[in-house]
């Protein structure tokens, strides 16, 4: 047992990087849930995103183009799945259960001449002077654009839901969708729009794992990092901060664990194993026992005719 | 009238002549733990299934199903390939062990093999590689190579094979270094590259600057790539992609000869049960080749040791050996028993933590 291995402001910042992706896909899907849509393609929609950021990458040169294009590439992949519920009113579990496993399939196709290339470095925000503070520094102010950017997005998420009129229309539009209607509110347009936001965060989640976090393209590579981002939206109770902190949480007892491990800390590995996943629910269903609830038409399907 | 009669006739015809195919055909199923793009484990199993069609042309027909979960999932996957008339099952990760145990009962005319278990039928053959040979020469190319003296080992799950694995690496690494210590994390899945990476990551940031990996992605090299100035290895794939970076040499899995001999015998009516266990003698473990990131009287002194396994002048767990406990496992000399390797559930001494159960 070696406590003296484990830093605690590498730590910190592993944890930040662990955490952007479901952060991305979790803050996307809550804006889609609260428009009273579940979307349960948030894996396919990742995995899209990894491998188009990730070819754009390759082919470009330029980690922002590709990151432009994985929001691009999860974002057309939503509209598919818009497109299925919201004009054809299909229904949504099954096209998003559906949209996961076209995504997995559409992006090994995709990737089969990019497996073991290396994209370029994406560049740190090296902020000069605060960056070497001391502690904080490494912590806080040497990560890429897109972990400052997904901090940045859940507070916009919040402001936009709480103080704006879109985010009351949005908010209607999720609760009760025949009175957002009968005010005059359009509905599916509003959906449709959550809808591409969505895709287009996980899709950015997604090519935070293939451009950054691995980096490099592997078939199946988002393994699972949907299906977290999708329960980290309900555990949450549907509230952009809570999100932020599941994210957290999940991403640091991920990482700690790890480092727990190497350092040969005394606890059995299948109890730290497990231990992101009980502490993440926990501390989240502990924070849920007030009255916070799902969108009240959230699943359901809308027509104007009804 | 006559048009009908005559599409009839057809329908018989294409449906006689389809049976007559399927007779001819010997089918061929794989079961794959991970995609088969992975780029480790499974993209070789699938290269041999590939190399299977190359030898059989038209007289086979090969159907696989990848990342299939090891558990019940499993055995929905195999009934439905025994089901759609397979004649013999790959079934290529240890967690389908039971599984296959399961169906191979439901199926009798079916026969399965299975990949790194220990329980067969009389329908179902094991086979596996002596990876641990492979270990044994990464072992003592990182004992030489590591300049911080620790070694960053991800292992998947704590079973025999992997434990092996660790054991193997960390008698060869302490026998040209004595003051090598070796950090254990286990990612418990066979194939998450973010949490490979992850993995790879903490133990570089602990200190380690060798990487040994027991997972099918590479995405600990990428890791260690990123990292810079770190070595890795690749595992069961060449991973030759690294070679200008991290990845000195590597552990490749070779399934093609084996997979072809089984066919055949299936064809030929002389399948039996029975059990592989084959290393870099006969070739089902092959040695990448050792960059030269590596000194010179290093790669000497690994290659050296490569032929003396493959000859078999030389067994990587030869004694004296003690358990983690110190307890005397093996006596100067000994060579350990294949029974006592299959179940291999202890570490030997000198390496740090425990074995999680």
């Amino acid at each position: 047992m070696d406590f003296s291995a484990i830093n605690p402001a590498l730590l910190l910042a592993s944890l930040l990087v662990a955490a952007t992706p479901i952060l991305i896909a979790g803050i996307g899907e809550l804006v889609v849930e609260r428009a009273g849509v579940l979307n349960l393609g948030v894996e396919g929609m990742m995995i899209t995103g990894a491998v188009t950021g990730f070819i754009v990458t390759i082919e470009t040169g330029s980690p922002f183009l590709g990151f432009l294009a994985a929001c691009a590439g999860g974002a057309a992949l939503s509209f598919l799945f818009a497109v299925l519920t919201q004009l054809a009113l299909a229904n949504q579990v099954a096209s998003g259960l559906a949209l996961t496993l076209f995504g997995l399939g559409l992006s090994s196709l995709m990737g089969q001449g990019y497996v073991g290339l290396k994209p370029p470095a994406s560049p740190k925000l090296d902020l000069p002077l605060i960056s070497d503070i001391p502690f904080f520094g490494t912590v806080l102010f040497s990560h890429d654009a897109v972990v400052y950017f997904g901090f940045a997005l859940v507070a916009c998420v919040w402001a936009t839901l709480k103080f704006t009129r879109v985010g009351l229309v949005l908010r209607a539009v999720g609760e009760n969708h025949d009175a957002a209607h009968a005010l005059g509110y359009k509905v599916v347009r509003m959906r449709i729009l959550a809808i591409l936001f969505g895709g287009a965060c996980a899709g950015l989640g997604g090519a935070y794992i293939s451009l950054i976090r691995v980096p490099q393209w592997t078939e199946g590579m988002t393994a699972g990092a949907g299906w977290i981002a999708l329960a980290l939206v309900v555990f949450a109770s549907w509230k952009p901060w809570r999100v932020l902190l599941g994210a957290w949480l999940f991403g640091g007892v991920t990482v700690l664990q790890l480092n727990l491990q190497a350092a040969g800390f005394a606890i059995p590995v299948e109890y730290l194993s497990m231990s992101p996943y009980i502490i993440t629910i926990v501390v989240l269903v502990i924070m849920s026992a007030d009255k916070s609830r799902a969108p009240a038409s959230l699943g359901r399907p809308f027509h104007a005719s009804s | 009238m006559k048009f009908t009669k005559l599409l009839a006739t057809a329908a018989v015809a294409l449906g006689m002549a389809t049976t007559a195919m399927a007779q001819d055909k010997t089918k061929v199923g794989f079961v794959y733990v991970g995609p088969v793009g992975d780029g480790g484990w499974t993209y070789e199993h699938d290269q041999a299934r590939k190399a299977v069609v190359e030898e059989f042309g038209d007289k086979v027909e090969t159907v696989y199903v990848e990342s299939v979960p090891e558990g019940a999932d499993a055995e929905r996957v195999m009934s439905q390939m025994a089901l759609q008339g397979a004649d013999l099952i790959f079934t290529t990760s240890f967690g389908y062990m039971d599984p296959t145990i399961n169906v191979a009962k439901k199926f009798p005319d079916v026969k399965f093999e299975h990949a790194t278990g220990y329980k067969r039928a009389d329908n179902v053959s094991t086979y596996s590689a002596r990876f641990y040979e492979g270990r044994a020469i990464q072992g003592t190319i990182a004992g030489h190579m590591t300049d911080s003296n620790i070694v960053g080992y991800i292992g998947s799950f704590p079973i025999p094979e992997v434990i092996r694995g660790i054991n193997s690496a960390f008698i060869h690494a302490r026998k040209v270094n004595p003051d090598v210590e070796f950090k254990i994390v286990w990612a418990y899945t066979w194939f998450d590259p973010a949490k490979e990476a992850d993995a790879a990551k903490v133990l570089i940031e602990q200190g380690a600057d060798v990487i040994m990996q027991h997972t099918d992605s590479t995405a600990p090299l990428a890791a260690a790539e990123a990292a810079g100035d770190i070595i890795g290895f690749g595992q069961a794939s060449d991973m030759a992609e690294f070679k200008d970076g991290p990845r000195v040499s590597s552990i490749i899995d070779d399934w093609a000869p084996y997979y072809i001999d089984r066919v055949k015998a299936v064809m030929d009516g002389t399948w039996e049960s029975k059990d592989t266990w084959d290393g870099i003698g006969p070739g089902m473990v092959g040695i990448g080749e050792i960059t030269d990131r590596v000194p010179a009287d290093v790669k000497a002194e690994a290659l050296a040791l490569k032929e003396k396994i493959a000859s078999g002048e030389y067994h990587p767990f030869t004694g004296p050996i003690n358990k983690q406990d110190g307890s005397v496992w093996l006596e100067e000399g000994d060579v350990a028993d294949d029974g006592t390797l299959l179940g291999m559930d202890f570490y030997v001494e000198g390496i740090e933590g425990k074995i999680p159960e």
